[in-house]
């Protein structure tokens, strides 16, 4: 009962646009929050149209038919199977390797890409919905590309030093009414004194779901999304770049398409 | 349960001020729902804390207000000085005021004021979001979105002139001997000035990172390409004039060249005459300069610029000297004398006499007495117990 009504007010306060939020960070309780949830009986045919045009995606595992986007090969030929040495081998990340050869471990494609498509996915869903989506890395060599990425899809970036209370304290430090990200997409998750980024603890702390691209020397716990990858080559980055912009504009247009029609219809 | 959970989400709603309306409407439904019951709870667990909130944030509304009330006031006041309102600038107002609050207060800033609510109130940036509560700027959760983006821009166009480079490399064009950007007679934007620029507060290591990354994009061959963004953060110095100033040379009606000059030492004032075609003669107020100043060190300082240009039987010296004591005037003479050389000598000797310190004022004054001590370094007799 009591977690019933504090769903709906969840719901309430965070408007309907965001629900896609609740919905994902509460894993498990998707359903149970879905269910709980009674819409009131006299509804209009804005609201039903609205409703509609939100969890309509929701029905289908791959609405944004994202898993054209790439390959098993493509995945390969950018090197994304690539991790570090042995001795740098984080132990959580074990389950993720294929296998070592000459001492450097090597990431298993076929988790990686099932990974991928996980995370792609939610990011859509999340761009979709209008979600803040904010990239951090702190790699300098990549800094501008992913400054670039977030510009281009029109979300947000974080490629500096990361202020402690930017997250957990964004109210104090900033203004009162600001609203924080939906989604923390980690190009690269350990900084610049290879321990895992501050943004990682925080996001949980604040029940933002993350997707990070781990590679064999990082710890992939606390990440909603975990993606193992290579996070050290040009080329591996920039095909995440390129395949996060190309989700989130996909997403974005769709939005955009639904509402078009919804116009259209309406008006008809 | 159900009450006490209730009460619980009651709580957490009223801390969460913004959906006042939204939480109205979820609660009247929830009520219906359940049985009400009466809890009594101290005001405390409602009271906003007011201290978490900030510094005041003045809203357009209130500066608007404020513009107004300005203005009407300058009318007023205008009227009560009998001046023509519409000509009543900032000058007149406070003229005007310090008329009629005369105020004995020391603190110029402490005075009563009437200023324009844009010089009072200080500088705020708008609100950083739409109404989606989305940011306007890409790089609004990094904290210094004006820094960064600046950063950001100025990063793009380093690698627009590198991929110049490599493109005329390519071709084949490529030289080293391209027009340089000129940086003489100019210098980088201080700390303040930046900040000001960017209406945010920056550390020291961004500032210098700032000016790392505009050094290097000058320092590449092809930097004419982006001179006006250069240009844009770089200000012009003032010109420092460094030339010494020559006294005139003067004739008398005997067609003697003469010239005069001032110096000053400590408290005193010296005004010299120097007379050519002279034979070494050397009057300080009417008297012998062995009559005033008994003690040879003062008798050498007032030889030594002469010495030093070789012209020691030459001239004719007649001085006036006041103020402080005999070692002073002594100088201040000098000082004067030097001066007045200048217009006797060629200009390798005028820089010559500058390096030997003989145009340089000392500045050199006594220094005050501080509280505690019986002097300005003397202290008073230490105890030990």
């Amino acid at each position: 009962m009591a977690a019933g009504i504090l769903s709906r007010v969840t719901q309430a306060l965070r408007g309907s646009r965001l629900v896609g939020a609740a919905f994902s960070c509460h894993g498990q309780t998707f359903s149970t929050a879905a269910a709980a949830v009674q819409p009131p009986p006299a509804l209009s045919d804005d609201t039903a149209a609205n409703e509609k045009i939100l969890n309509f995606p929701l029905t289908q595992p791959d609405y944004f038919r994202l898993s054209e986007l790439f390959t098993l090969k493509d995945l390969f030929e950018a090197r994304i199977h690539l991790g570090h040495k042995k001795g740098c081998r984080h132990r959580l990340m074990e389950s993720y390797l294929f296998g070592s050869r000459l001492d450097m471990d090597i990431i298993d494609l076929d988790q990686t890409a099932e990974h991928l498509q996980r995370a792609l996915n939610f990011t859509a869903h999340v761009a979709y919905r209008g979600g803040i989506i904010l990239f951090v890395s702190r790699r300098r060599q990549f800094s501008h590309l992913v400054e670039m990425t977030a510009r281009e899809c029109g979300e947000y970036a974080h490629t500096r030093y990361w202020q402690g209370g930017l997250l957990t304290n964004a109210p104090v430090q900033y203004s009162p009414g600001i609203r924080l990200p939906d989604l923390v997409v980690f190009l690269s998750t350990l900084n610049n004194v290879f321990q895992p980024h501050v943004g990682i603890r925080d996001a949980a702390k604040m029940n933002i779901p993350t997707v990070g691209i781990v590679d064999s020397n990082c710890n992939p716990s606390l990440l909603t999304y975990p993606v193992p990858g290579n996070d050290d080559t040009p080329v591996a980055m920039e095909m995440y770049c390129r395949l996060f912009k190309m989700t989130i504009n996909r997403a974005k247009d769709k939005r955009r398409q639904m509402e078009l029609l919804k116009g259209i219809s309406a008006s008809v | 349960m159900a009450a006490s959970s209730m009460k619980g989400v009651r709580s957490l709603l009223l801390k969460y001020g913004s959906c006042r309306k939204a939480l109205c409407v979820s609660l009247s439904k929830a009520d219906l729902q359940l049985p009400v019951r009466q809890v009594c709870v101290s005001s405390s667990l409602w009271r906003k804390n007011l201290a978490a909130a900030g510094p005041q944030k003045y809203t357009e509304e209130f500066i608007k207000k404020q513009v107004e009330g300005f203005e009407i006031g300058k009318r007023h006041l205008a009227n009560m000085m009998g001046e023509d309102p519409e000509t009543f600038t900032q000058e007149d107002i406070d003229r005007s005021i310090a008329y009629l609050f005369p105020s004995g207060l020391f603190e110029k800033r402490a005075r009563p004021a009437m200023k324009h609510p844009d010089q009072i109130f200080p500088k705020q940036t708008a609100v950083q979001w739409d109404a989606d509560g989305r940011p306007f700027n890409f790089l609004f959760y990094t904290g210094k979105q004006s820094y960064y983006s600046l950063m950001h821009d100025v990063y793009e166009k380093v690698l627009a002139i590198e991929r110049h480079q490599d493109k005329m490399r390519n071709k084949g064009l490529f030289t080293s001997d391209t027009k340089q950007v000129s940086l003489t007679g100019s210098r980088w934007l201080l700390k303040e000035e930046l900040e000001e620029f960017l209406v945010e507060n920056i550390s020291d290591q961004d500032y210098m990172r700032f000016i790392q990354l505009m050094e290097r994009l000058l320092s590449l061959p092809y930097c004419s390409l982006e001179e006006e963004c250069a240009r844009k953060f770089r200000r012009q110095l003032e010109v420092q004039s460094s030339k010494q100033e020559i006294p005139q040379l003067q004739h008398d009606s005997q067609g003697v060249a003469f010239s005069v000059a001032d110096g000053r030492r400590k408290s005193a004032k010296a005004s010299i005459t120097l007379r050519d075609s002279g034979s070494g003669n050397i009057t300080i107020n009417g008297k012998n300069y062995l009559q005033y100043f008994p003690v040879l060190q003062n008798r050498e300082q007032l030889m030594f610029p002469l010495h030093f240009v070789g012209m020691l039987g030459r001239f004719d010296i007649e001085g006036i000297v006041e103020g402080s004591g005999h070692s002073a005037q002594a100088g201040a003479l000098r000082l004067a004398i030097s001066q007045a050389l200048l217009s006797f000598v060629s200009e390798g000797e005028v820089e010559k006499m500058r390096q030997a310190g003989l145009l340089t004022a000392d500045p050199r004054i006594k220094e005050r007495k501080k509280p505690g001590q019986e002097g300005a370094r003397k202290k008073f007799t230490w105890k030990k117990r």
